[in-house]
């Protein structure tokens, strides 16, 4: 179980990282990573949703059918979304007028029906949560990091917080990642690393 | 499918949304009244920018009058008027109102009208225009805004109230019309109001407990 656990983590946050890896999620990812600030705040954010929603949609999966998945993943998701944003204005006001519509728009996060339709749908309660918990780190973690990193840069090249930045910080962080991967293993790490969400 | 598998999948879905409703509502409940206050005090902070130049010597926080409608202002819920004054004499008043015509969900203005009729600020308190385009109407992500200080009725005549696309006299955002659109149009309408009700409004009686009122 431990060893299990252990797999689920270093998928969440390396080898099946939604941002790095899959590439889910990128307008947010893009869109909102001007500062660190940001960056945590939306991924705090997307990482209760996802927790929630793993969480919601394990717990109902025996009276999930084929046919209403699609509109149950919808309704549970619009909804913890909707709360989040209750909570965020509520608690968070500031970072909420930073971020905007963004926060409405974790719903169409497709990180999140992803972890659902892939995951959740088809475990137990507890190991989808951990799945939601780990999955989200991986993506707040690499929205903290490229947020940080477009604010440092900011100081130096405009460019940085501008849209073009953000396609550049992503494209770096993506290399290093396959850089570090590739190490030691570039014959056979090749198949690996094409890998995505279609596989 | 059967009949039976049918209502079966509908059940579902309608006890799941029954749930999620829930859910939300009591999440509301745990929320509303934080956001109420959080809504005022943002509100009080821009006051200050739509007011520049201007000398008051009175509480404008303490002066709110809230309109329920229908009021004649543009919204359909509750529009807020604050008023400055000047050694009692009236300065401007200051409109919070709502256009319900922008490309996604209300947007909610500060509408500053000096006594004079002259606009002395607009700024945009809430929104969910879309970002790098209609987005630009807010003050700290392009200068949109700031066309507005100095215009009036007369600056320009009625008829060039609109934005330039529809042969009016203000600018539009680039790849966004209506959001400008929606709120030049408000911004024309809360002029018309104060024009004709000028006397009245800086003569209304303050909110009793500005606390509790003027939240849609």
């Amino acid at each position: 179980m431990t060893e299990r656990l252990m797999d689920r983590i270093r998928d969440g946050l390396w080898h099946q990282n939604p941002g790095l890896v899959q590439l889910l999620g990128l307008c947010p990812l893009l869109a909102v990573t001007t500062t660190f600030v940001n960056g945590l705040g939306l991924g705090i954010a997307t990482l209760a949703v996802l927790v929630g929603s793993n969480t919601l949609v394990s717990a109902t999966r025996r009276f999930l059918r084929r046919e209403i998945r699609i509109p149950m993943y919808v309704l549970i998701i619009a909804s913890l979304v909707t709360c989040t944003e209750l909570v965020f204005k509520a608690w968070f006001p500031a970072l909420d007028r930073s971020l905007g519509i963004f926060i409405p728009l974790i719903v169409t996060n497709c990180a999140i029906v992803a972890r659902a339709e892939v995951y959740a749908s088809r475990n137990p309660v507890g190991p989808s949560i951990v799945d939601g918990f780990v999955m989200g780190m991986g993506f707040a973690l690499l929205l903290m990091a490229i947020g940080a990193f477009r604010e440092l840069l900011s100081f130096a090249w405009l460019l940085a917080v501008l849209p073009p930045g953000a396609f550049f910080a992503l494209a770096l962080a993506i290399a290093g990642r396959n850089a570090i991967d590739g190490r030691g293993r570039r014959k056979d790490a090749l198949p690996r690393r094409a890998r995505t969400i279609n596989r | 499918m059967s009949i039976g598998g049918d209502f079966r999948s509908g059940a579902t879905l309608g006890v799941i949304a029954a749930v999620c409703t829930a859910i939300v509502a009591l999440t509301w409940q745990l929320t509303h009244e934080r956001i109420a206050d959080n809504r005022r005090a943002w509100l009080e902070q821009s006051l200050a920018p739509v007011m520049s130049g201007l000398q008051w010597d009175n509480d404008i926080i303490a002066s709110r009058h809230t309109m329920s409608p229908p009021h004649g202002l543009p919204g359909s819920e509750s529009a807020i008027v604050y008023r400055a004054f000047d050694q009692g004499q009236p300065v401007a008043a200051l409109f919070v109102v709502t256009a319900r015509d922008g490309y996604s969900g209300p947007i909610r203005l500060l509408i500053g009208v000096g006594h004079d009729g002259i606009l002395t600020g607009v700024r945009i308190l809430e929104h969910r225009e879309t970002p790098g385009l209609g987005d630009g109407i807010e003050s700290g992500k392009s200068g949109w805004i700031d066309q507005f200080p100095g215009r009036s009725l007369v600056d320009p005549a009625p008829s060039g109230w609109k934005i330039r696309r529809d042969g009016g006299e203000f600018d539009q955002l680039t790849g966004a019309s209506v959001t400008p659109r929606a709120v030049v149009k408000a911004v024309f309408e809360t002029l018309q109001y104060f024009a004709a009700n000028r006397d009245a409004l800086f003569a209304a009686p303050a909110d009793v407990t500005p606390a509790e009122a003027g939240d849609d």
